[in-house]
Order: C-alpha cells, then sequence, then structure tokens
C-alpha cells in the first residue's frame, strides 16, 4: 500500500480505480511554412474558436458555480484577446516563418515567463493560465480533438496539476474524485471542486505513473490522505467511513426542498447569514428559505471613501432580484467595535466593543446613515427586502431610525422613485437593555432578530476572543436563555415574528429549547441550513410544550 | 490630455479578474489609455500589460487619457477603481 499525504480540498470519499489524466499532446515542433498569410489566417481562427469555447465553459460556470467563480473564463477570453499576445504569434509567423503552433507556443512561454519572474506568489502562478489557454489554441491548430472526457468514467483521476477549464468539463456524477501532485487549496481549481463537491486532494508532491494506472486507490478528502493499492484492513475502515459520511448526507439532502416543521406541524424558517452578494450562490444552494442576516459592512471595508448611494443600491438591488421573492433582511451599517474603516475617521478607545459603532455612528452621522436608506429604499422595489437597524439600546432610538426612514421615503416621493412601502422595519435584539425593554420596542417594530453572540458577551461581561476566561464562560447561560426567551414572549404579545441570527441559531442542541420558546426564524451559515432543517423535522414538541 | 493619480486601497492590488474589468471598461472609449506605475509605462486596453505591471496595495498610479472621448473615459475609469480598486 501506498501513502500520499496531501491538503485536502473537499472533504468527501471516494473508493475506485486510478486512472491517469492524459493531455492531447499537440505538436508545437516547428515545420516549414509557404504561405504567412494562410497561417496568420489560421491561428486566427483556432484562436477564435478557443474564445467561442471559453464562453461556452463561462456560461457553464455560470451555472454550476456563479459568476464570482466563473470570471476566470472571461479574463481568459481578454488574454487571447489581447493585443500585444496576437502582435507576438503574428509577427513570429510572418518574420520568423515559423508555423502557427510553433508560433503560438513560444509566444505562451515568452508571457508565461513575464508572470514566472514577477515577485509575488499570485502572479507568478498566473503563467499557468497563460500556457492553459495557448494549448487551448495549440489543441485547435492540430485539428481541434479536445480531451475526451468521457472516458473517465467512475474513476479516480490523478493528474500532475488541473486547470479550472479542465476541472468544469470532468463529468462530476462520472469522476470519483481527483489527486493532484501539485496545486494549491486556493487555486481556481480547488474552489471549483470544493463548489462541485468532488472528493479531491491537491499537492501531494508525488507524481504518479502508469505503473500505477488502473490500480484500486481511495481519497480521503477528511485527512488528506491518498491510498494506493490499499490493503484490507484500510479498505474496509475508509468503507465504513464513506457509508457514514453517504448516510449523513443523504439524511440531509432528504430535507432539501421541504418546510422546516416538526413532526408535530410546528413550522419555522430557516434563513442564511451572508457578508456579501458573492455568497447569494451558497445561499441558492443552502436552500435556505431567506437571507436573515445581510452584513451590509463588506460595502464599507476595504476601501478609501464612503460608497455611493448607486454603488449600495446596484448590491442591494442584486440581492433583491437573486432571491426572487425570498426575504432578505439587510442590517444597516455595524463598523465600529473590531470593524475599523480608516476614512470613517473614528477616535480611537479603549473599549471599542461600547464605543461609537453601528447605530450609533449612523445617528451621529445622520447623512451617512441617509445615503444607505436610500438605497435599500430604492432596491426594495426589486423584490422582497426588510431593513434592520443594529445595537439599538432604547426606544428613542428606534423611533429616530423611523424618523429618518420615513423622511427618506418622503424624498423618493418627492423625486417620483419607486420603493415598497410595505417594506418591513426590525431591529437586533443583542444588548440586555434591548432584551429587557423588548416590551416597549415591539411596538415601534416588525420583527426582532436577536444577536445571540452580542447578547451573549454583554450580558456575561465576558469577551469570547479572550480565551482565559473560558472556564467562567458558558454558551449556554441560563441568564441569556431567560432574555431569548423573555424577547420572543414580549415579541408574540406584540404580534411582530422574532428570530436568531447569532451562533446560538446554528446550535442543534438548543434547537428545541428555541422551539418550545416559539422561535420564528433561525438565520444560520449556508452550510448550517440543511442540518438544522434536519433537526427541526426530527422533532416532535407535542406534550411538552 | 487628461491625468490623475490613484492609490491602490485593495489588499490584493490588481488582480486577474479585477484587471480583466478595468481593461473592459477602457475598451468602452476610443481615447487612448495609459497606466503608469514609476517609470513603467503600459496601454491600460491589455491585460497582460496590466497584470504585469503587478500593481499592488499602497502603490500610486498614474493614468492619462488622451482622445475625442477623454473627458468621459477619464471620469469612468477613475469611478471604475475608487469602487473596485
Amino acid at each position: 500500500m501506498l501513502t500520499l499525504k496531501g491538503k485536502s480540498v473537499f472533504p468527501g470519499i471516494a473508493i475506485g480505480p486510478l486512472a491517469l489524466f492524459h493531455r492531447n499532446t499537440v505538436s508545437t515542433a516547428v515545420r516549414p511554412v509557404e504561405d504567412a498569410e494562410a497561417e496568420v489566417t489560421r491561428f486566427q481562427k483556432a484562436r477564435e474558436t478557443a474564445i467561442a469555447q471559453l464562453q461556452g465553459l463561462y456560461d457553464k460556470a455560470l451555472e454550476k458555480v456563479g459568476e464570482e467563480q466563473a470570471a476566470v473564463f472571461e479574463v481568459h477570453q481578454m488574454m487571447l484577446d489581447d493585443d500585444d499576445y496576437i502582435e507576438s504569434v503574428e509577427t513570429q509567423i510572418r518574420e520568423e516563418g515559423l508555423n502557427a503552433e510553433a508560433a503560438v507556443d513560444r509566444t505562451a512561454q515568452q508571457f508565461a515567463e513575464m508572470f514566472r519572474n514577477m515577485d509575488d506568489d499570485y502572479m507568478k502562478a498566473r503563467a499557468a493560465d497563460v500556457l492553459d489557454i495557448s494549448h487551448r489554441v495549440e489543441v485547435e491548430l492540430c485539428g481541434g480533438q479536445g480531451i475526451d472526457y468521457s472516458t473517465y468514467d467512475e474513476v479516480i483521476l490523478a493528474a500532475d496539476d488541473l486547470a479550472p477549464s479542465e476541472t468544469l468539463q470532468l463529468d462530476t456524477d462520472k469522476i470519483l474524485g481527483f489527486v493532484t501532485s501539485a496545486g494549491s487549496t486556493n487555486s481556481h481549481t480547488a474552489i471549483l471542486a470544493r463548489t462541485l463537491g468532488i472528493a479531491a486532494v491537491v499537492n501531494t508532491g508525488t507524481d504518479l505513473h502508469n505503473d500505477v494506472d488502473g490500480h484500486d486507490a481511495i481519497i480521503d478528502g477528511t485527512t488528506g490522505t491518498v491510498y494506493i493499492d490499499p490493503d484490507a484492513e484500510t479498505l474496509a475502515a475508509m468503507q465504513a467511513k464513506k457509508a457514514d459520511e453517504e448516510k449523513r448526507r443523504a439524511a440531509l439532502e432528504a430535507v432539501r426542498g421541504l418546510p422546516s416543521e416538526t413532526k408535530d406541524g410546528h413550522r419555522i424558517h430557516v434563513f442564511a447569514n451572508i457578508g456579501n452578494p458573492g455568497d447569494l450562490p451558497q445561499v441558492a444552494a443552502s436552500d435556505a428559505e431567506g437571507i436573515g442576516l445581510f452584513r451590509s459592512e463588506f460595502l464599507y471595508l476595504g476601501r478609501t471613501d464612503y460608497p455611493t448611494e448607486e454603488e449600495q443600491f446596484e448590491a442591494y438591488k442584486k440581492t433583491a432580484q437573486a432571491l426572487g421573492g425570498k426575504l432578505a433582511v439587510i442590517r444597516t451599517l455595524d463598523i465600529g467595535a473590531d470593524k475599523k474603516v480608516d476614512y470613517f475617521g473614528l477616535a480611537p478607545e479603549a473599549n471599542p466593543a461600547m464605543g461609537m459603532r453601528a447605530i450609533r455612528i449612523c445617528l451621529t452621522r445622520p447623512d451617512l446613515f441617509r445615503t444607505q436608506l436610500r438605497a435599500l429604499c430604492r432596491a426594495s422595489a426589486f423584490g422582497k427586502i426588510a431593513v434592520m437597524f443594529p445595537m439599538i439600546i432604547s426606544v428613542a432610538e428606534v423611533r429616530r431610525c423611523k424618523e429618518i426612514l420615513a423622511e427618506v421615503r418622503h424624498e423618493l416621493d418627492e423625486q417620483g422613485m419607486k420603493y415598497d412601502p410595505a417594506m418591513q422595519v426590525g431591529i437586533m435584539v443583542e444588548t440586555p437593555a434591548a432584551a429587557v425593554l423588548s416590551d416597549e420596542l415591539a411596538q415601534e417594530v416588525d420583527f426582532f432578530s436577536i444577536g445571540s453572540n452580542d447578547l451573549t458577551q454583554y450580558t456575561l461581561a465576558i469577551d469570547r476572543q479572550q480565551t482565559t476566561l473560558d472556564a467562567f464562560f458558558d454558551a449556554h447561560h441560563p441568564a441569556v436563555l431567560r432574555l431569548i426567551r423573555q424577547t420572543i414572549e414580549n415579541g408574540h404579545k406584540a404580534g411582530i415574528w422574532v428570530g436568531i441570527c447569532g451562533e446560538l441559531g446554528a446550535d442543534l442542541s438548543l434547537t428545541e429549547t428555541f422551539l418550545k420558546m416559539g422561535i420564528d426564524e433561525l438565520s444560520v451559515s449556508p452550510p448550517s441550513v440543511l442540518p438544522l432543517r434536519a433537526k427541526i423535522r426530527s422533532l416532535d414538541l407535542h406534550g411538552t410544550k | 490630455m487628461k491625468e490623475f493619480e490613484y492609490t491602490l486601497t485593495d489588499p490584493e492590488g490588481i488582480h486577474a479578474r479585477p484587471a480583466g474589468l478595468l481593461v473592459k471598461e477602457a475598451k468602452k472609449y476610443e481615447s487612448k489609455i495609459s497606466i503608469f506605475k514609476g517609470a513603467k509605462k503600459g496601454d491600460l486596453k491589455k491585460i497582460f500589460t496590466v497584470m504585469g505591471l503587478g500593481v499592488k496595495h499602497g502603490e500610486t498610479i498614474k493614468i492619462q487619457v488622451e482622445g475625442p472621448d477623454e473627458d468621459a473615459a477619464a471620469k469612468a475609469v477613475e469611478a471604475f477603481l475608487k469602487a473596485n480598486m
């Protein structure tokens, strides 16, 4: 048995015969050319075909893995459209009398060398992109016989490395997994494998050769291990592990598309938390029934000046449209505390968690707040958006927020701009003050969302980052649970819905407790949606309520 | 001729995808658009040139626009840089 250690890309387990990945060998040897112009035409035709193929791959990637990951194929098209690249190939054909294959190959090597000589690892790795696109043109020049991916059926693929375009074309229903000797967990290929859910281990450092082609192999993506010619003991252990894994996953898949309701018919909503529109494909894949917390900070972080109304509007509109009528709860700016942004010009604070943050910034600088609210209202015309204010501690704050919102709506009316007048308005309950006053606050809003992380930290006066305090920390502290119960009860008395969007929402050991308290919605990270729904569907509240 | 400077705030610098989007933006205009990093100069409509400059976080680039639609082009490129980089 040969055991290889690499880096895990996706924690699946695959068992099956190994198949070495063979690329089409293209001949880029120099041969004499009689008609240089005909050769240039041949190159141009091959280049155009390659661009069309890349457009096809882009469309395929867009559908399978989303815009963010598909972008690489758009960049590849632009590379084949680059004037310097084209000129280099044509010059070598015309002036050095090279055939198109050789001219493309030399150009590819020159451009790859430029990237390899750059001083950062990311740019060095772009040499692979140049070689990939050039190879595509060379294949076209050599008769257009692409790799026949259909020959890889029910096998574990072994390669030195896989280009993103190659990974995308693998039939993921047939490929059991792949192992590469090179590559990194941050490559496009790795990200694609994760999104597609293929068991994969990369960077084993060991090249596999024909002598192991067809041999039995196992990929254990949970540990990053690859076994070739496994002994009976390893095989049995891995088969058992795989069966467990499949059972777990099948149980999750079984609840996809089903309502989040208990055996006795008590239904709640399971939503997803996200940080930016790039996560929208994950929300769709997670089968969440909506977005319970959209952190709008991403619009403000990593830049030098405030985002404009238009920029914000586009981001919120995109989110609203992507949700297709499902609710998206967007939390207004929560900068401050651990999220600092230079251009806000916030003074250093001794205790930032209790300082100038979130709604306190917005109410101190209403212009900033107005811009965000205008963008949110305008986007509400394109789907179902709710707005949520963070870090509330008093009724007066909520009233002030609502006044500003009313002014913004009035302004939009005057300008003849559309918005959804029924847009729900809610608050985060994440301070003990808000939980204690939840009866009064419930009179002011359409919903509560309990931010359990901050509520716990403020109630217990324990900083979660401070590991020396672990002995004192109790994630299920009765004081926090009592505040949550009180918030839910006060919300229901006023006829509004109450959800949880902090980490406690995904804590399956508390699901039954929250359901008994009457929680209406739980918002969790996208991968936690199906496990939570499965948990809810396994519960029976009869007689225990 | 229009000219302006911009200091990159994106922690990753000009990576492949943003470089692609930047080139795409530049190609919408007829004007000649050049990018300078120190003494190095390149054509903003060429993706390999833009990537090859290897502009990193905190570095300042100069953009020079010359042509019939230079006002609009300079404005659009500057807005694009501010929004994305």
